[in-house]
């Protein structure tokens, strides 16, 4: 019975196999090498990122023992978590092919906000913090009209709004120049000290492995029962393993000292949602489609002015929060918050992360690896005691690297036939 | 098909067009046009350029509006007022540069617009479909889930029809389906619109190539300066053809002909068939 269910599957290849001029990747052996394959072609996902992440460690750790330190880790933690909200945001007009050059300007006029309405009116915390959000949307939402509407290049539009937003910050904290937020409040404790206690960290560390097997077994399952070609259960199993170990590690390293910090764990919730929404849903598909042909997009029938909208909406909404959780951070809402190398950076940690400048290509993780980079090496220079003039330049290098790096993988993918 | 089906299908046709003409300002683009197609038939619009194929090809998918005349569809009158209606009564369009989305993958592609499941996207149902659709039209796409870059452009035509066969239309718009393609990948695609008429759909393409229309055309409907300027079966002569696109009996084309045809005796449209 078996015997003869096996010579029919081999007589009847599944659904997606007939074609035998295709080379499928067989195993775990097959998977290296169609991840090689794809590599030489120069569908590079995150793969520059990484190496590019282990070369900077290592020098750093050569130059200074205390880089690689969990003391210095958990830090760098809360310092991604701000800047790596806003970059997330960043990653979403990038994928529709747009740029939002404002979102520095934006998370300082959301902490300004934040300031003058928490601290000066005496609102409660959580209204102005939505108030501040709301803001946020309301700025990207103007972009979107400017853009839909009469068609004014996203670069010219938020290249207006960056001096007008700074402008409004500015105006907001009027002659004073800063506003401290109270120490001890929720908002300065979650930005400066709370972080998790090691059994959830374990827990959490733990659920990305778990979530990732039972979601691809199920999936497995159904392909399998269509008559599909599905993922073997081995490398599945590894692959969770992998990571699992991985994730566990780090959180082990990181009790080591204070833990990981509640805020980065919102940064990487947030991630892990946004990058839901980007592959599992109709409404990430238009967003890249968007990105991809505009002009296809629209003729299938997609609202490409709504794509565009929600783009603009949750980048500068995102920078809102960035900037928000910068100002609790800080326990201040300055006129400096937001200025200087803020834009750059968050811009630098999607481009870096893998998310193509030129639209149609990203992934919500792009923001996390890239703002680790991105930190890692402000982290290090300080740690080497080198002033913001240098590291001002070498952040610049690092950004300029890593634009060359898209652009001739994505002249590598046209001629090797990927998109 | 079934035969009895094809003779019912003879009587009423699905698409009826009867004094459709069309203004831009004082341009006419169309002036009385009447057409019919029936299911499971292909009819190839031919003519120069300028002769308002394209013009009437936009009005049938919604794009343009007729300044007069009635569009009967499944025996009924409609009026297409945005790409949209004409796609949900079952019109569907094939355009000429395809509209897909090369850093999609086909699967995506196909259903783009359409996904299952808006918030939890049911990829192995529109993977079964696509599989379906495109064994359906015996299609040779390698695999469904490499972005729409990596295939030849026969297979990128290949995937554009198979996502307007997605809606299940009644009535199939093919703009130039051949132009920009290999003698191989010309094939496939004629192939591809026989198979469709075998599924009983009704098809009208545009094309400039005479063999290519010649290959799978039912009728050819021939358009001179935005008027019908004759109905023709496929194994018409060039001669005729030409004539009728070109508007004169004594053309460039015919000359030749008849000045072969004194040398050698023979007739002309084999010749013009080369």
């Amino acid at each position: 019975m078996t015997k003869s269910a096996e010579q029919n599957a081999q007589t009847t290849p599944m659904l997606d196999r007939r074609d035998e001029r295709v080379k499928h990747a067989e195993g775990i052996g097959g998977s290296i090498r169609a991840f090689l394959d794809r590599v030489r072609s120069g569908d590079l996902g995150s793969l520059p990122v990484v190496v590019g992440l282990a070369i900077i460690w290592t020098v750093f750790q050569s130059l200074n023992p205390v880089f690689l330190a969990p003391n210095n880790l958990v830090n760098l933690l809360f310092d991604c978590s701000t800047v790596g909200v806003i970059a997330l945001g960043v990653v979403c007009i990038l994928i529709v092919g747009e740029i939002d050059l404002s979102v520095g300007s934006v998370s300082g006029f959301a902490s300004a906000l934040l300031g003058v309405m928490w601290v000066n009116q005496g609102w409660p915390v959580a209204v102005a913090i939505l108030a501040a959000l709301v803001f946020g949307a309301l700025i990207g939402a103007l972009y979107a009209v400017l853009f839909n509407r009469f068609g004014m290049p996203s670069f010219v539009a938020t290249l207006a709004g960056l001096l007008s937003v700074l402008g409004l910050q500015l105006y907001l904290l009027g002659s004073t120049g800063s506003i401290n937020l109270p120490y001890g409040s929720p908002l300065v404790e979650f930005g400066q000290l709370l972080v998790m206690p090691a059994s959830v960290s374990y827990v959490l560390a733990a659920l990305p492995g778990i979530v990732m097997f039972v979601l691809g077994f199920r999936t497995a399952t159904r392909r399998r029962a269509a008559g599909l070609s599905a993922q073997p259960m081995s490398s599945l199993l590894l692959r969770s393993v992998v990571i699992t170990v991985v994730l566990e590690f780090i959180a082990y390293y990181l009790n080591l000292d204070r833990g990981i910090p509640w805020m980065f764990g919102l940064f990487v919730g947030l991630v892990v949602a946004m990058n839901y929404a980007l592959t599992r849903t109709k409404w990430g598909r238009q967003m890249l489609a968007v990105g991809g042909n505009r002009e296809a997009a629209r003729r299938a029938g997609i609202n490409v002015r709504f794509i565009y909208t929600t783009a603009f909406m949750l980048c500068s909404g995102l920078a809102a929060a960035g900037g928000i959780l910068s100002a609790s951070r800080l326990a201040s809402a300055s006129q400096q918050a937001g200025t200087g190398d803020v834009n750059l950076n968050a811009i630098a940690a999607a481009v870096i992360g893998g998310t193509s400048l030129f639209g149609g290509r990203g992934s919500a993780y792009s923001a996390l690896l890239g703002i680790i980079v991105i930190q890692s090496i402000a982290s290090g220079l300080t740690l080497l005691d080198l002033s913001s003039s240098l590291r001002y330049m070498i952040t610049g290098a690092v950004l300029a690297i890593a634009v060359i790096v898209d652009s001739l993988a994505r002249r590598s993918r046209a001629s090797h036939g990927r998109a | 098909m079934d035969r009895n089906q094809e003779q019912s299908d003879t009587r009423e046709p699905v698409l009826s067009l009867r004094g459709i003409s069309k203004n831009f300002g004082a341009v006419s683009a169309l002036t009385n046009i009447d057409l019919d197609v029936h299911a499971g038939e292909v009819v190839a619009l031919v003519g120069d350029n300028g002769a308002g194929k394209s013009t009437l090809v936009k009005t049938l998918a919604g794009v343009h509006q007729p300044t007069s005349g009635t569009i009967i569809f499944r025996g009924k009158p409609v009026t297409l007022t945005d790409p949209s209606a004409a796609l949900r009564l079952g019109i569907a369009t094939v355009f000429q540069d395809l509209a897909l989305c090369e850093n999609l993958d086909v699967v995506a592609n196909i259903f783009l617009g359409r996904e299952l499941s808006p918030y939890r996207l049911d990829e192995v149902s529109m993977e079964l479909k696509a599989w379906t659709l495109l064994n359906e039209l015996s299609a040779r796409i390698p695999s469904v889930r490499e972005p729409v870059a990596s295939l030849s452009g026969g297979q990128r035509q290949t995937v554009a029809i198979a996502r307007s066969l997605l809606l299940e239309p009644k009535l199939i718009l093919l703009d130039e389906p051949t132009a920009a393609l290999g003698v191989a990948q010309t094939a496939e695609v004629l192939d591809l619109i026989e198979r469709v008429r075998e599924r009983g759909l009704g098809v009208i393409m545009i094309s400039h190539n005479m063999e290519d229309v010649r290959a799978v055309a039912d009728r050819i409907v021939v358009l001179r300066l935005g008027r019908n300027n004759g109905v023709f079966d496929p194994d018409a002569s060039n001669e005729e053809l030409v004539s009728a696109i070109t508007g004169a009996a004594n053309n460039s084309v015919s000359r030749r002909a008849h000045r072969r045809q004194a040398q050698s005796g023979q007739a002309p449209a084999p010749e013009g068939r080369q």
